[in-house]
C-alpha cells in the first residue's frame, strides 16, 4: 500500500480512537505519537497493536498520531485501516 | 431487532447486551455519506470480534445502486453474519441482481449458499406493489420488513403518529409474508419519548401479523419484548390446547372443546405459535 496524503479516522468519542497518518520519506522509519486515556493500563498493547497491522500491511514509512478514547482492538484496527487507505486513495465506496 | 449504527464503536461492542433479539449493524441511513468507508471497516472488524451471542446479526448494507452498496457486500458477506439486509428493493430484477451478486462473491470465498439469509426491505410505493414477487424470489429470502420513513417519503405523506398512510402497505406485506411463510418486521418509532405510542402502535402490528418490530433505542426493547412476549395465561391456555389435542389425536378425534370452546387444527396451529414464541417444546409441555 502506498501512502500518498496526510489522511485521519475516528473522532474524540468515547470508545473510539482517532488516528492521523502521514507518509515519510523511505528510510525515516515509523513515528508513533500515542495518547490514550488508558495509557498506563494498555498503552503498551496499543502501540504493539499499531506495529503489528503496519507490519501485516508492509508500512514502514509513516508518521501515526493517534489519540485513543478507550477504544477497543477492532476499533484500532478499523480506524488505521479507513486512515491508510483514505491516505493511499483506496476508500472505494465513499464519497470525500 | 436493534439498530445499531455501523460508525459508532460504543454501541457496536455493547450490541447484544440490552437484551434485543437481534442487532442490525447499519452501514445504511445512520452512516453520514463521508464516513461509509469508515463504518464498513469498522462493523468487519466487530463482526470478528465482538460475540453477540444469543442475538440474530443482520448488517443492512447500501443500496445497490448507490456508490457504496457493492463495497459493502464485497466486505461483508465473506464474514457471513446471520444475515444481510437489503433496502429499498423494488422490483424482482432488483433482488435477482443483488443475490447474484452476493453469491458470486460467496462462490469467490467457496462460501455456501444456504446459511446467510437475506432480509428485504420494502420503503417505496413500487416495492409495496411487487411485495409478494419479491419475497418469493429467493428461498434465502427469510424475512421482509417495512420501512415507514422512506416510504412515507416516497408517497409523499404529511407525517402523523396514527400511520394511516402506510396502513396498507403494512397489510400487503403481511400478507405477502405469511403467502411466502417468511418473518414480517414493522418500521421503527421515532419518537424516542413516547412510550405509550410505541406500546399501542406495537400491540396494534402484532394484531395486524408482524413477527417482530425494529426498535432504535434500547430502551424500546422492554415495550416491544412485553408486547410480543405471550403472556403466562396465554402460555396455559395454549398449552391445555395442545395437550387435548394429543390426547384427542390417539382417539381419533380431530374436534373437541377445552373450557367450552371449539378447538380444531387452526385452532391448535395458533396455541402451537403462541408456545414456540415462548421458547417451550412442546414435548416439555
Amino acid at each position: 500500500m502506498e501512502l500518498k496524503i496526510k489522511a485521519q479516522a475516528g473522532s474524540f468519542e468515547s470508545s473510539d480512537v482517532l488516528i492521523m497518518v502521514e507518509p515519510q520519506p523511505t528510510g525515516v522509519g515509523r513515528k508513533i505519537e500515542l495518547e490514550s486515556i488508558v495509557m498506563q493500563q494498555f498503552g503498551d498493547d496499543l502501540l504493539n497493536q499499531i506495529h503489528r497491522d503496519l507490519d501485516a500491511l508492509g508500512i514502514d514509512d509513516i508518521r501515526v498520531i493517534i489519540n485513543d478514547k478507550g477504544a477497543l482492538p477492532p476499533t484500532i484496527s478499523a480506524r488505521l485501516e479507513t486512515a491508510l487507505k483514505r491516505s493511499a486513495g483506496l476508500q472505494a465506496g465513499t464519497l470525500t | 431487532m436493534l439498530y445499531i449504527p455501523g460508525n459508532n464503536p460504543a454501541m457496536l461492542q455493547q450490541g447484544s447486551v440490552y437484551g434485543a433479539d437481534g442487532v442490525l449493524l447499519d452501514l445504511e441511513d445512520a452512516v453520514a455519506l463521508n464516513q461509509k468507508d469508515a463504518a464498513r471497516i469498522l462493523v468487519s472488524h466487530m463482526l470478528q470480534y465482538v460475540s453477540y451471542e444469543g442475538c440474530e446479526v443482520t448488517v443492512r448494507v447500501n443500496h445497490i445502486d448507490t456508490p457504496f452498496g457493492e463495497e459493502d457486500l464485497k466486505q461483508i458477506v465473506p464474514l457471513q453474519p446471520d444475515a444481510i439486509r437489503l433496502p429499498k428493493v423494488e422490483t424482482i430484477d432488483e433482488i435477482s441482481r443483488i443475490i447474484q451478486l452476493v453469491e458470486d462473491i460467496e462462490n469467490a470465498h467457496e462460501l455456501p449458499h444456504d446459511k446467510m439469509k437475506i432480509h428485504v426491505m420494502i420503503e417505496t410505493a413500487l416495492g409495496v406493489q411487487n411485495v409478494y414477487d419479491i419475497a418469493n424470489y429467493s428461498s434465502r429470502i427469510d424475512a421482509i420488513s417495512i420501512g415507514g420513513q422512506d416510504l412515507a417519503a416516497d408517497m409523499q405523506l404529511v407525517k402523523t403518529n396514527d400511520g394511516i398512510g402506510i396502513d396498507y402497505a403494512r397489510k400487503q406485506i403481511v400478507m405477502a409474508a405469511k403467502a411466502c411463510k417468511i418473518d414480517v418486521f414493522d418500521t421503527v418509532y421515532v419518537d424516542v419519548e413516547n412510550e405509550e405510542g410505541l406500546r399501542e402502535e406495537a400491540e396494534y402490528i402484532k394484531k395486524l401479523g408482524f413477527t417482530g418490530k425494529a426498535i432504535i433505542n434500547p430502551r424500546q426493547i422492554e415495550i416491544v419484548n412485553e408486547v410480543f412476549t405471550p403472556t403466562e395465561k396465554e402460555i396455559r391456555k395454549a398449552a391445555k390446547i395442545v395437550k387435548a389435542f394429543e390426547r384427542n389425536k390417539k382417539e381419533g378425534i380431530g374436534v373437541f372443546a377445552v373450557d367450552g370452546k371449539m378447538v380444531d387444527a387452526p385452532v391448535v396451529q395458533r396455541a402451537l405459535r403462541v408456545l414456540e414464541m415462548a421458547d417451550i417444546d412442546v414435548a416439555d409441555i
